[in-house]
């Protein structure tokens, strides 16, 4: 069991401004994100391995969904409306703001601490045994720790981390592997993955593994008290934080 | 609320004033050394002007990717959204070589050729990867003369910026700039796998940009016009792409 952080009170909130900011940067980022690739897929709902994939070779896998564009078949008999020219403004400026946002985020938290002390599992809970005291906690629902209200468990730390050291530095490095400009100065970016049709494949899966992480994170936040929890991340301060002596 | 110290006053207007004279020598220096897309303008300037002063000062001269025979496509997709069917059929199907070609603007002899004088000059054959915005893409060897040896043949000036290029179909035109347009793999693009470029591709004369998506390589091409800026052409945009609703620059 790690140690009780230093307590949380209005000069030393629940998460620092800057974790804050950047986190509904990224929010906001995500869901932009989110809208104009899968408007993108679209237009293409067929993905493939390897350096190409065209209507004229085997995909790896279709999405049951219509088409915006007509040379591609579906199994539907009409097409869905063509969205891809602000779509592909709006993900790639949304790209820049989420890189942006997450350099300063992780910079500024390898300088401050927040890294090392809130985010890495203390020496102690680098165990299998510290997990499953956790998953057990959860499966049996049992009342949090008031020592632990403020820090985040080992669960936690191992979620947020593979966050922001894996699945976004993924899908940035898939995202840039499909760009002809980007590969033809660093062509290990795209060969290193298998080929461009690979990345993308990639890039989807990344991205459905993002939301995956949304979808659980949100309903985590739920169990744990939304409005509490909202508020902290939005002001900082929690109401039981303000009750606690 | 705290009153704000003299101290924080001092730091917080030199970080801004700092900030606002980095603002203006990146505006500066972009400025000068052409960092700045047509299509900077707009809701989506910002990320568009990022991108392509990135990539320009990561890629100006490097090559795209050349793949082995072995991985040319067997049946590459021509992609149909990009021309109408009657403009297909109205195109000489043989007889190419009096495909007629156009060049204008910042030259010092503007000249109109037919392709087979284009075909007379050095060519150039290589295997790159075509990428549609779409998502797909293939392999195909493309063989051409390089845009470089056509624009010193005709004499540039020294403050041409872009190449404009035009097609047939006349709901197409595009430009780039002159890191794309002097690029040993920018071809005016005339046959494709040992063959002559069939018109599905874009034949008789395909604009080959291997640097950027697919839709930069128009096919079907009648003119080039050099020019310092892309003010009068259109709305000014510097292609029909943005126009639609597309990035001018698609290196991506």
């Amino acid at each position: 069991m790690s140690a009780p952080g230093p307590s949380r009170n209005a000069a030393n909130p629940r998460h620092s401004l800057l974790v804050r900011t950047t986190h509904w940067i990224t929010v906001t980022s995500f869901f932009a994100l989110l809208l104009s690739g899968a408007e993108i897929v679209v237009s293409h709902p067929r993905f493939y391995w390897g350096e190409v994939g065209n209507v004229m070779t085997h995909p790896l896998f279709t999405l049951p969904i219509p088409a915006s564009r007509s040379s591609v078949p579906t199994a539907y008999s009409f097409l869905m409306p063509d969205q891809n020219g602000w779509s592909r403004y709006l993900h790639f400026q949304f790209a820049w703001v989420v890189v942006i946002t997450g350099l300063i985020y992780v910079l500024s938290s390898l300088w401050n601490g927040h890294l090392r002390h809130r985010l890495l599992p203390a020496p102690a809970e680098r165990s299998w045994r510290a997990y499953w005291a956790v998953i057990a906690r959860y499966l049996h629902r049992t009342p949090q720790n008031p020592s632990e209200a403020h820090s985040y468990n080992v669960v936690q730390r191992t979620a947020y981390l593979s966050v922001i050291f894996v699945l976004f530095p993924l899908i940035i490095w898939t995202g840039l592997a499909m760009s002809p400009a980007f590969t033809s100065a660093f062509p290990l970016a795209v060969t290193a993955l298998g080929g461009r049709q690979s990345a993308r494949t990639i890039h989807f899966f990344v991205s459905g593994a993002l939301l995956l992480f949304l979808v659980v994170h949100v309903t985590m936040v739920a169990l744990a008290g939304f409005k509490s929890r909202m508020q902290g991340m939005i002001t900082g301060r929690t109401a039981t934080q303000e009750e606690r002596p | 609320m705290k009153p704000i110290s003299r101290r924080k006053l001092m730091t917080t207007g030199l970080a801004a004033t700092a900030g606002l004279a980095g603002l203006a020598t990146a505006d500066l220096l972009a400025q000068r050394y052409g960092l700045i897309p047509p299509d900077h303008r707009g809701l989506y300037g910002p990320g568009e002007t990022l991108t392509y002063a990135a990539q320009r000062l990561l890629t100006r001269h490097s090559l795209a990717r050349e793949f082995p025979p072995s991985m040319i496509s067997k049946e590459p997709f021509a992609n149909p959204a990009v021309s109408p069917k009657d403009l297909l059929q109205s195109l000489p199907a043989h007889n190419h070589g009096n495909w007629p070609l156009t060049i204008d603007g910042m030259v010092a002899r503007p000249t109109s050729l037919a392709l087979s004088d284009l075909k007379s000059l050095p060519m150039r054959s290589q295997i790159t990867e075509v990428a549609c915005e779409e998502g797909w893409s293939y392999i195909a060897q493309w063989i051409g003369t390089p845009l470089i040896d056509v624009l010193h043949a005709v004499g540039l000036h020294p403050q041409a910026r872009y190449v404009v290029y035009f097609s047939a179909d006349k709901e197409w035109w595009d430009s780039i700039d002159m890191a794309d347009a002097l690029h040993p793999q920018t071809l005016l693009t005339w046959g494709m796998n040992d063959g002559d470029l069939p018109v599905a591709f874009g034949g008789p004369l395909r604009m080959r940009v291997s640097r950027q998506l697919g839709y930069k390589s128009v096919k079907y091409i009648t003119r080039l016009t050099v020019t310092d800026s892309l003010k009068g052409f259109g709305k000014g945009l510097g292609s029909a792409e943005p126009e639609f609703g597309y990035a001018w620059y698609a290196g991506i």
